[in-house]
C-alpha cells in the first residue's frame, strides 16, 4: 500500500509517494537519494542512521515517517550552509575524526543535538552523547576531540555575533 | 610527540599534520559508498542461503520465483560454475553453491527483481532440496582421522592437506631440543584466542552494469579492486581488459574486504543476464557470515630461557579454526608463526601448525592477521618468565631486542628496530615499574609489545612484477593528477599519495587530484592489505614523481639561466637554493617544461627488496620493514567480582617517520581500540549442537556482538618512535595494524598484576576473572591445574609431520 508523505527536511518540504511501511532511513535513501545518511543495520543497533527530529537525535531505521510528518528533520545534507561547512564538519575534517567516514553522519548530527542543548560539555558529556553510535577506526579519541574544537569555535562565533 | 625533528627540516608536509584530503566530502556527508549508487534502470539482487551447516544440494526449483511480479531474473550456481578464492592454492568457492553448502549462509541461488523488497520475497519461492550431512563444528572434530567417520560425508573439500586438515606446516630454525638443553627456566602453556570480527559499520555491496560495448564495471566495496578484478576475469570467463572494477570508498575494512566474494561475481551475472545495472547490498546477518575474520587459534608453547633471559628456545604448536573456506588460511597459518622471531632474537625455534576446516563462516585476515594470537601468548609468557626471574617485565625485554640490520632465526630482515624507544616511552610515561610493584590490589599495569610488517614481500600470486604503481599527469594549468590502483579504506591513503606528490613537486596538496583504485585508469596496486600501502604507494610515488621534478627544474633552469642543481620546487614556485632572484611560480615553471618536453606525464613502481629465506613457507614474514609498538594498560578490577576497567593505555609506535603525524596517531589510536574491543569481549561464536542449528552464528547482530562504545574507551597517550628506516618512503613504516598486537597481553598481564588471576585466552572476561579468583580464595586449582589460572585445559593429540629443518642464519 502506497500513501503520499509531506516530509519536511532540511528546511525543505518534500512530497513523497511511497510505500507505508518504508522506514525513514529508506525513504530519505531509496525515494529522496539523501544518502549522506547511513546505514550499518537497520535495526536500531549500530546509530549510523541518525538524524534529527526537532533537534533530537533519533535511528531513521526505527521511525516510521508519516510519525514525523510536520516535524522538522535535519540531516547531514543540510548541515552546511550555502555551502559553508559547520563548525562541527570543518572539526571533523581537521581532527582527522572521519577515517572511514561511514559513522560521521550519524556523529555529526548527534553532537549537533548535544551543542545545542550544552554549549560547553565536557568530554564525557560528549562520550555519553555520541555513546549510541558505533565507531570501528577512530577509537572515538579525535571524534570527541573535534566536538570540543568545534563547540569552542561556536562559543567565538557567538561572542563575535 | 614525534622524535628528531631535525630530519624534518625542509620538509613541507611530510611529518606534519594535515587534513585527510577526503575529509571534509566525509563530513559532509557527500562521499558515496557503494550502497549510496543509484543508477537508471537498477535492479536490486538477494542471494537464498543455506540454513544447513553441511548438506548436499540435490535440487533448486527457481520456477516460482521467477513467476513472481517484479523479479526480472534468478540464478545458480550452475549459471557461473567456475570456482575462485583469494589464493591460487585455496580456489574452493562458488558464486553460489552447486552440489553443496558448507556452512549455515552458504548462498545457493539469488534473484534480481525492481526493488529489494520484491527480491526479498522471491527468495521465499525458491524450493532447494538437501541431503544433510554430518557437520565438523570444532577444531578437536575436525582433526578427527577421517577412516573414524564417513569418509565422504565428513570432509568439507576434498582439497585438503588430508581429511578436514586444510593445511600443515612444520619448520624447525636451528635445532630445538639443543636450545632446550641450554636452557636455565623452561615453561609449557597452552593459550586461547578466540575468533571475532571485523564488524565494518558499513556492509559489503556491489553494484554492476553491463555496457552497450559488452564490458562489465563493478563498483565494490573492497579492499582488493586489483585480485577482485583478477577473480572475476577467471569467474566470468572474460578477458581481463573487458572488466573495470572500481572500489568505492570503503566504510570500513579491516581485512574484512580483502577477498573477491560471492556477491561481487553475483551482480556481475546478474547484470550480464538482465542488461541492466544491478545492486546487492549484504545485511548486517549476513556480513557475521561473509566473515574472513580474526581464526581462533589454540596454542601450545613450550619457551626455553637461560637466567639472563635470552631466548634459547621457542616451540609454537598452533591449532587454527578455519571455517568452510580457504580464503587466505594457509598465509593465516604461516603468520600464526612467521613473526614471532622479529622482536627479540629466538636462538632456536620451530613452529608447527594445522589449520582445520570446520562448517561455519570462513576466517581470514583481520587486522594483524594471524599475529595477534601467538603475540598474545609470547608477551603473556614473558611476563611470567619474567617473575621466574625476578625481572622486570621491561627490563626483561629491554635487554633482547633484535639488532638492526640483523636476520632473525627464520631468516627475517630486520632493517631498524625502535621497540626498546617505545618501550622506554610507555614504561617513563607510565611510571610503569613503580605503579606495578607498588599499587593496591584491584590496580593493575601491563606491558604488551609487537612488531608488523610494513607489507607482504610477495604477492598473492607469485610474479616478479612491481606491486604498486603510480603514474603522475601534470595539467598546463599547474593541476597535478596522480593515478595509482591503492585503496582508501579510511586509513588516508589517498592523503598519503597527496601529500608525498606535493612534498616531491613543492606544491599544495589543495593542487592534487587523486585518481585510486580503478582498474581502467589506474596502475595496478595490489591493494589495501598487510599494511603494504604506505610504503610501497610511497616510494612508488616518489619514483614517478622526481623525474618530472628533475623536468620542471631542468626547463627552469635553461629559462632563468640557473644551474638546475640550484634551484628547487617550494611553496607552488621555482626557487634558488640560495634565496636570491625572484619565485618563478609552478605554473610558469610547468609550462616551461611542456614547451621543452611535450606533455607532462611520468610512471613510476616498487618492488620489494627480497629479503627472505629459500625454505618452503618461506615466502610468508618477509616484508621491507617492521613496525614495533609497546603499549602500557592500567587496569581497575574488583577483586571480589572480577569486573574490570582499562583506566589508561599508553602506545608507543615506532613508525620509522610519520608521513602525517595526526593521520599516524589516528591508526595508532584505532588500532588500540580494536585491540582493547576484541581483548575485553569480541567474540564469533556459533552454536556447536550435533543438532540442527550447529553452526548458527550465536550473536550475528551488533547489539549482541558487543564492541566498545564511546563510553568505555579510555584515554590514550600516544608516542612515536622514529628510526627513519632505509626502505620506507622517507624512512616511513607501517601504523595500521602494528598497534594493535600489545593491547591484548597488556591488558592479560595488568588483571595479573591487578588480582593475581592469569588470564590465557582471549577475550578476557570478568567471567573469566572471577573463575581465577575463586580459585585463588579456595586454594584449590581448577581444571588447568595451576591455581587462578583460567585458559585452555586440553591441547588434541595428534602428530604433526616430520619439521622441515632449516639452519639458522647464525649457523
Amino acid at each position: 500500500m502506497k500513501q503520499l508523505l509531506t516530509l519536511k527536511i532540511n528546511g525543505e518540504t518534500h512530497e513523497v509517494w511511497t510505500s507505508t511501511h518504508k522506514t525513514l532511513l529508506e525513504v530519505l535513501r531509496e525515494d529522496l537519494y539523501l544518502t549522506g545518511t547511513k546505514h550499518g543495520c537497520e535495526l536500531g543497533e549500530c546509530g549510523a542512521c541518525s538524524v534529527l527530529i526537532d533537534g533530537e537525535p533519533v535511528l531513521a531505521c526505527l521511525i516510521l515517517p508519516v510519525e514525523v510528518q510536520g516535524q522538522e528533520i535535519q540531516t547531514i545534507e543540510g548541515l552546511a550552509k550555502n555551502g559553508v561547512p559547520h563548525p562541527l564538519q570543518t572539526a571533523f575534517a581537521e581532527q582527522g575524526a572521519s577515517q572511514c567516514g561511514y559513522c560521521s553522519p550519524a556523529m555529526l548530527m548527534t553532537a549537533k543535538a548535544l551543542l545545542e542543548i550544552n554549549s560547553n560539555p565536557d568530554s564525557n558529556t560528549i562520550r555519553e552523547a555520541l555513546s549510541g553510535t558505533l565507531c570501528r577506526c577512530t577509537g572515538y579519541s579525535k571524534i570527541i576531540e573535534a566536538v570540543e574544537q568545534a563547540a569552542g569555535e561556536l562559543a567565538v562565533m557567538r561572542q563575535n555575533s | 610527540m614525534s622524535e628528531n625533528k631535525d630530519f624534518q627540516a625542509g620538509l613541507t608536509w611530510i611529518g606534519k599534520s594535515w587534513a585527510q584530503v577526503d575529509g571534509l566530502a566525509k563530513a559532509k556527508g557527500e562521499t558515496v559508498y557503494a550502497d549510496d549508487m543509484f543508477l537508471p534502470r537498477m535492479l536490486f539482487a538477494k542471494m537464498l542461503r543455506s540454513p544447513h551447516p553441511h548438506a548436499r544440494i540435490k535440487s533448486i526449483d527457481l520456477t516460482q520465483a521467477l513467476k513472481r511480479p517484479g523479479v526480472v531474473a534468478a540464478m545458480t550456481g550452475k549459471d557461473l560454475p567456475i570456482p575462485f578464492g583469494i589464493l591460487p592454492v585455496s580456489q574452493d568457492e562458488e558464486s553460489l553453491c552447486v552440489d553443496k553448502v558448507r556452512m549455515i549462509g552458504d548462498p545457493v541461488a539469488a534473484v534480481a527483481a525492481i526493488d529489494e523488497e520484491t527480491a526479498e520475497s522471491a527468495l521465499e519461492d525458491i524450493v532447494v532440496e538437501y541431503e544433510l550431512l554430518p557437520s565438523v563444528l570444532t577444531i578437536e572434530d575436525g582433526l578427527k582421522s577421517l577412516e573414524e567417520t564417513e569418509i565422504s560425508k565428513t570432509q568439507i573439500h576434498e582439497y585438503a592437506d588430508s581429511g578436514n586438515i586444510h593445511k600443515q606446516v612444520a619448520l624447525e630454525f636451528g635445532d630445538i631440543e639443543t636450545g632446550f638443553a641450554e636452557a636455565d627456566h623452561i615453561r609449557e602453556e597452552l593459550y586461547y584466542y578466540e575468533g571475532n570480527t571485523h564488524l565494518p559499520i558499513e556492509q559489503h555491496s556491489a553494484v554492476a552494469q553491463h555496457g552497450a560495448d559488452g564490458r562489465i564495471t563493478l563498483w565494490s566495496s573492497t579492499q582488493t579492486p586489483h585480485y577482485v578484478h583478477r577473480a572475476l576475469a577467471k569467474v566470468l570467463e572474460m578477458p581481463a581488459s573487458q572488466i573495470r572494477v572500481i572500489a568505492t570508498p570503503v566504510g570500513g575494512g579491516f581485512g574484512g574486504k580483502t577477498d573477491p566474494f560471492q556477491h561481487e561475481m553475483v551482480v556481475c551475472k546478474l547484470a550480464m543476464m538482465t542488461g541492466r545495472p544491478v545492486k546487492l547490498t549484504l545485511t548486517r546477518e549476513e556480513v557475521f557470515y561473509t566473515h574472513r575474520g580474526r581464526h581462533p587459534v589454540l596454542m601450545w608453547v613450550k619457551a626455553g630461557m637461560k637466567s639472563d633471559g635470552s631466548i634459547t628456545a621457542l616451540h609454537f604448536r598452533n591449532f587454527l579454526d578455519g571455517g568452510a573456506y580457504g580464503s587466505y588460511g594457509v598465509a593465516s597459518t604461516y603468520y600464526t608463526g612467521a613473526l614471532q622471531t622479529v622482536t627479540y632474537p629466538i636462538a632456536n625455534y620451530k613452529f608447527e601448525a594445522m589449520r582445520v576446516f570446520t562448517n561455519k563462516a570462513p576466517c581470514g585476515p583481520k587486522r594483524g592477521h594471524g599475529t595477534p594470537q601467538p603475540r598474545f601468548a609470547l608477551e603473556v609468557l614473558l611476563d611470567k618468565f619474567a617473575e621466574d626471574l625476578e625481572l622486570d617485565p621491561a627490563e626483561l625485554r629491554l635487554r633482547h631486542l633484535i639488532p638492526d640490520n640483523s636476520k632473525t632465526v627464520n631468516h627475517l630482515t630486520v632493517t631498524t628496530n625502535g621497540l626498546g624507544e617505545c618501550i622506554r616511552k610507555v614504561t617513563e610515561a607510565s611510571r610503569f615499574q613503580q605503579q606495578r610493584t607498588g599499587s593496591s590490589l584491584g590496580k593493575g599495569f601491563g606491558l604488551g609489545c609487537g612488531s608488523y610488517l610494513s607489507g607482504a614481500g610477495l604477492p598473492v600470486y607469485w610474479n616478479k612484477m612491481p606491486h604498486s604503481g603510480v603514474q603522475i599527469k601534470i595539467d598546463r594549468g599547474g593541476g597535478v593528477t596522480v593515478f595509482c590502483g591503492s585503496t582508501d579504506i579510511g586509513q588516508g591513503s589517498n592523503s598519503v599519495l597527496a601529500g608525498i606528490v606535493a612534498e616531491e613537486l613543492g606544491i599544495d596538496i589543495g593542487n592534487i587530484i587523486v585518481v585510486t583504485a580503478d582498474t581502467d585508469l589506474t596502475p595496478v596496486d595490489l591493494g589495501s592489505y598487510s599494511s603494504r600501502v604506505t610504503l610501497m604507494t610511497g616510494n612508488a610515488a616518489i619514483d614517478a614523481a622526481r623525474p618530472l621534478r628533475e623536468k620542471i627544474l631542468s626547463a627552469a633552469s635553461e629559462v632563468l639561466k640557473i644551474p638546475a642543481e640550484k634551484l628547487m620546487l617550494r611553496n607552488s614556485s621555482v626557487l634558488s637554493k640560495n634565496g636570491s632572484g625572484e619565485p618563478v611560480s609552478f605554473v610558469d615553471a610547468v609550462q616551461w617544461a611542456e614547451t621543452k618536453y611535450g606533455m607532462l606525464g611520468s610512471v613510476g613502481s616498487y618492488t620489494p627488496p627480497s629479503h627472505g629465506g629459500k625454505y618452503k613457507g618461506a615466502g610468508v614474514g618477509p616484508s621491507p620493514n617492521y613496525s614495533y609498538s609497546a603499549c602500557v594498560a592500567e587496569v581497575t578490577c574488583d577483586p571480589e567480582s572480577g569486573i574490570y576497567r582499562v583506566d589508561k593505555l599508553w602506545m608507543a609506535h615506532d613508525i620509522g617517520q610519520a608521513i602525517n603525524e595526526k593521520l599516524v596517531i589516528g591508526q595508532v589510536e584505532g588500532s588500540a581500540y580494536m585491540g582493547l574491543s576484541e581483548a575485553m569481549m569480541e567474540e564469533q561464536i556459533y552454536r556447536t549442537g550435533k543438532d540442527n542449528p550447529g553452526g548458527l552464528h550465536k550473536t550475528p547482530s551488533m547489539l549482541d556482538y558487543k564492541s566498545l562504545t564511546a563510553l568505555d574507551m579510555p584515554e590514550i597517550e600516544t608516542f612515536l618512535v622514529e628510526t627513519h628506516d632505509p626502505e620506507g618512503p622517507y624512512g616511513a613504516k607501517e601504523a595500521g595494524q602494528g598497534p594493535l598486537l600489545p593491547i591484548m597481553p597488556a591488558i592479560a598481564n595488568a588483571i595479573y598484576n591487578a588480582v593475581g588471576v592469569r588470564v590465557d585466552e582471549v577475550p578476557i572476561t570478568p567471567e573469566k576473572i572471577y573463575q581465577g579468583l575463586k580459585e585463588l580464595k579456595s586454594g584449590k586449582p581448577g581444571g588447568s591445574g595451576v591455581i587462578g589460572r583460567v585458559g585452555p585445559k586440553k591441547f588434541p593429540k595428534i602428530t604433526f609431520p616430520e619439521a622441515i629443518k632449516v639452519k639458522s642464519v647464525d649457523s
